[in-house]
């Protein structure tokens, strides 16, 4: 049992529940989050790659790239949200 | 299994998945959004204990800080538009067309078979394949950094960062198109308590992102994390309403988020100019240079993370708050 | 010695945190919860600090931890004050 078994199946493990809840959420904002747990997930299975036993650095590579991946994904839920701010404001619209 | 931490890990990342869990299945969007952020910050720690404490700044500066006020905002807007504001409980904020049940159990029954796929190839993965790791540190001494994952950012894969800069780049240009002439909802009252918070905070706040980005040279921090710790500030301004975006403003804000990338690529250009490849910074000049380029990439970073927050581009105010309608 | 202090604060200080979330789930109301979030969880976080510090190698180490301890009371401070405002607002008890 060491790190990278237990946090590379957690990884898994979130990467599935936002899987789930990306396609099967009705509300449209936890269908953003729930790409947002994925990528998580995805970033834990980086994170976990690059680990080496303790007294040996880890490899720096992995962890530029997720830190780009996370800046990426703030973009990309920042653009999301956006759409779903005016989706609701022209159905609120529609309405009246 | 004699390692005490074990248990820790064990805890924590059950934790995790269960706040995953909860955070999807619980009904108040407000509650979910709060058990995101604690999913969030849990998570950062997870990554400490993979020691990568610059992952773990930026998930929680960016991936869970920012985004999560970025939802908090959603939230907010939705609940105005739809009038649902004066009500504590925030359940369901948009339309929801019924799915047959059908779809949704053969959904799942896909996204389990994708982990499950995942969780064998994860397994029979070999142990430790070769990494990066002696590659990066053969090439160190040439990176004009002390710091690996400072050196990888901005000097071996340095294409990448600047792609990272131009995408951001890309959601404010996107995120100002679209909410173009939406009306905005009210911004809450927060009291004087809130503001002595902020005028307390603000000094302190710049002093910590410019500390995150001075030590990303020799130790965990950088431009990411520094630029998203003063996007705080911009937050604060914003919400104890210190700085109330002007139109006139629109000018210097534009001339913020194009200044990092703008930086980044003529760096790039000159030092392909000299005789070289793009980002083969000339060793002498390599600390000064992944510093310039690091400082003017975090005042992008942090006015474009401080407008995605704010959304709308700032326009003159007309009379019923819609400008193209 | 200073390690055995050390743990014994820090010891201390979880269990003001375990007491401060029983209160969370036990309690009936949101002010009652905020009362024992709030107090159990701040003398909590400052035994932690104060049997971290005593390990700390350095005296900038110490100063860290002191403006961590100092910014997170503050922040809590005013996340209690805000939460009650809002729960007195939306209740509907006068507005101040």
């Amino acid at each position: 049992m060491t790190p990278d078994l237990i946090y590379g199946l957690c990884g898994i493990a979130v990467f599935g529940i936002g899987l789930v809840g990306a396609l099967c959420a009705q509300d449209r904002l936890r269908r953003v989050l729930a790409l947002k747990l994925c990528s998580v997930g995805a970033g834990f299975l980086l994170v976990v790659g690059a680990w080496r036993e303790p007294p040996a650095a880890p490899d720096p590579v992995p962890h530029a790239l997720v830190i780009t991946g996370i800046v990426v994904m703030v973009s990309a839920t920042a653009v999301a949200l956006a759409l779903i701010r005016r989706l609701q404001t022209l159905e609120a619209d529609d309405e009246r | 299994m004699t390692d005490p931490l074990v248990i820790f890990d064990l805890l924590l990342a059950l934790a995790i998945v269960a706040l995953a869990v909860a955070a999807l299945s619980v009904r108040d969007l407000f509650a979910m959004i709060v058990l995101f952020v604690i999913f969030g910050l849990l998570s950062a720690l997870a990554w400490v204990r993979l020691s990568a404490p610059d992952v773990a700044l930026a998930e929680a500066a960016i991936g869970t800080g920012v985004t999560g006020a970025l939802l908090l905002k959603t939230l907010h807007h939705l609940r105005f538009v739809s009038g649902t504001l004066g009500q504590q409980a925030a359940l369901g904020v948009t339309p929801v067309t019924p799915v047959p049940v059908g779809v949704t159990l053969a959904n799942a029954a896909f996204c389990g078979l994708i982990t499950l796929g995942l969780a064998v190839a994860f397994l029979g993965a070999p142990a430790a394949g070769p990494g990066f790791d002696a590659l990066v540190a053969e090439a160190m001494p040439l990176s004009g950094v002390d710091h690996p994952v400072t050196g990888v950012l901005l000097n071996f894969r340095a294409y990448d960062t600047l792609m990272e800069v131009v995408v951001l780049l890309a959601a404010v240009i996107a995120v100002w198109q679209i909410e173009r002439g939406l009306s905005d909802a009210p911004a809450p009252a927060m009291g004087e308590v809130w503001q002595g918070f902020g005028r307390l905070a603000l000094p302190a706040i710049v002093v910590v992102g410019t500390y995150l980005l001075w030590v990303g040279a020799e130790a965990p921090g950088g431009a990411f994390q520094g630029g998203a710790v003063l996007a705080a500030v911009g937050l604060l301004l914003l919400l104890t309403r210190a700085y109330v975006p002007q139109p006139g403003h629109r000018g210097i804000a534009r001339g913020a988020f194009v200044l990092g990338t703008a930086a980044f690529a003529l760096v790039a250009l000159l030092v392909a100019g000299g005789g070289r490849v793009a980002f083969e910074y000339p060793l002498e000049h390599a600390k000064t240079l992944i510093l310039l380029i690091e400082g003017l990439v975090t005042i992008s970073i942090a006015v474009t993370l401080a407008a995605l927050f704010h959304g709308r581009e700032p326009v003159a105010l007309t009379k019923g708050g819609r400008d193209d309608a | 010695m200073l390690e055995l202090f050390a743990a014994a604060l820090i010891a201390l200080g979880t269990a003001f945190f375990i007491a401060g979330t029983v209160g969370l789930l036990r309690f009936p109301d949101i002010y009652c919860r905020l009362h024992a979030l709030t107090k159990a969880d701040g003398l909590g976080l400052a035994l932690i600090a104060l049997g971290v510090a005593l390990l700390a190698g350095s005296a900038g180490e110490v100063f860290r931890i002191a403006l961590v301890w100092f910014f997170v009371a503050v922040a809590s401070a005013t996340c209690g004050h805000l939460i009650a405002r809002y729960a007195r607002q939306s209740a509907g008890v006068g507005d101040d």
